[in-house]
């Protein structure tokens, strides 16, 4: 799980362009958009993307993106469960 | 009719350009086929979330825009009009890598929206909150000449009072790639002062972005008066000498009354022989500058070009890295220049002391 959180912190930073931000900067619990990393819609499309393409996970409900990504934590959470690859 | 006036100017090019209290002080000599821009701290500039989705292109615009309205102290404009050869290359670039990487699978959003060629414009506009006219011409080396001509238009008829007018070009891997195959690229790496002497087919290729807050009431500090822009997609060049004639005549000029004629010579044997014509004809009296040496070839280095003309009618100096003959003017109170990019779009820009 750990492996996991870490991974997906890197993959945040790197595809979202995230420059003055570090790994060890985001905490698990953090929230990702608002008040915490910031993050916006757009971003929340590119999270949906590299689900499919890196866990093979298909989001049909956009609404359960909202409680997926509400941090490193409940997406770590919820990659686990469902990976297919 | 207005008048209209260069209030301010802002260049982000290959040399220290995006400081307006320096005029080429120091040149970088470079030597390379392919060169890019000194880069101002896009971060002083542009807040960290809105820099981390703009490419290059987006930035150097932006960043030249904030330069160009501070130097004119303003905070807003009635228009920003853009020229661009190839537009937001870098993430056209990306989405399209993106499509044939994955098999037209797994698009994400951020590079799609970034790509098109008014985007330059878009986040200008986004930043500054302008509402006004938000335009941009695509048409190859005459893009920026466009824009303008069609803010000169509207300033003209007092359509408008002040308007940001700028021409940006970035540098994409594939695009510079696709270049060197078809040879429209030099072979071999060049000295920026030993271009004009290369004598070999292609350019050097660069990127860039100049801006310039146009007005129509003269500002304190204003570069420049600008007095006519004229484009022709195709001119052969034993029509150029008449086409200038015609030209001149229409601004009630002759050749003796150009102070200095500024040339985009781009160091390309096949192609630079559209400059010669000026430069040992009917021009050859007359102080002759270039410009490409230093900032590379791009669709809108027309518009470095526009730069150097307003910096020197400003500063009333010619600097001299630019010179390309012994002849000396003492003063320099009408500019022409001339650009053309692999023999079309050609352009004749008049600039005259304010």
């Amino acid at each position: 799980m750990g492996d996991i959180k870490q991974e997906l912190k890197s993959k945040i930073i790197e595809q979202l362009n995230l420059e003055d931000v570090t790994v060890d900067e985001i905490a698990d619990n953090d929230p990702l958009f608002g008040d915490g990393l910031g993050l916006d819609s757009i971003d929340a499309l590119e999270l949906i993307v590299m689900l499919d393409k890196d866990y093979g996970i298909k989001l049909s409900d956009p609404k359960e993106g909202k409680k997926i990504f509400e941090s490193i934590e409940t997406m770590a959470n919820y990659i686990t469960a469902n990976k297919t690859k | 009719m207005s008048k209209v006036y260069i209030s301010s100017v802002a260049s982000i090019s290959s040399q220290r350009t995006f400081d307006n209290s320096e005029f080429l002080d120091e040149i970088i000599d470079h030597d390379d086929t392919v060169l890019s821009v000194v880069d101002p701290n896009y971060k002083d500039y542009i807040p960290p979330a809105a820099a981390r989705r703009m490419a290059k292109g987006i930035k150097m615009g932006v960043v030249a825009s904030k330069i160009a309205l501070q130097e004119a102290e303003l905070e807003n404009v009635d228009a920003i009009i853009t020229g661009t050869g190839l537009g937001c290359t870098v993430d056209s670039e990306k989405f399209v890598s993106a499509l044939i990487d994955n098999d037209e699978q797994y698009l994400t959003p951020t590079s799609f929206i970034q790509s098109t060629h008014n985007t330059v414009g878009g986040q200008i506009a986004l930043g500054l909150g302008c509402k006004g006219y938000n335009f941009t011409y695509v048409h190859a080396s005459i893009s920026f000449e466009s824009a303008l001509l069609d803010a000169q238009l509207q300033l003209e008829n007092d359509e408008a009072s002040t308007i940001l007018v700028g021409g940006v070009d970035e540098s994409g891997d594939h695009t510079v790639k696709i270049h060197r195959l078809i040879n429209h690229i030099k072979k071999e790496k060049v000295k920026s002062s030993s271009l004009f002497k290369s004598k070999t087919k292609g350019a050097v290729f660069s990127e860039g972005a100049n801006f310039f807050v146009l007005s129509n009431s003269k500002k304190n500090g204003a570069y420049a008066e600008l007095g006519a822009v004229a484009t022709y997609n195709t001119l052969a060049k034993e029509d150029l000498n008449e086409a200038l004639t015609v030209f001149l005549k229409e601004n009630h000029l002759d050749i003796d009354d150009i102070d200095i004629l500024v040339m985009g010579n781009n160091g390309d044997v096949a192609f630079d022989g559209w400059y010669h014509e000026l430069s040992d004809g009917s021009f050859k009296n007359t102080p002759q500058v270039a410009f490409k040496h230093l900032c590379g070839e791009f669709y809108t280095a027309s518009a470095f070009g526009t730069w150097l003309a307003a910096k020197m009618i400003k500063a009333q100096r010619v600097p001299e890295i630019v010179k390309l003959n012994k002849e000396a003017t003492t003063q320099i109170n009408t500019v022409l220049l001339y650009n053309q990019y692999r023999g079309e779009n050609h352009s004749f820009t008049l600039l005259h002391k304010c």
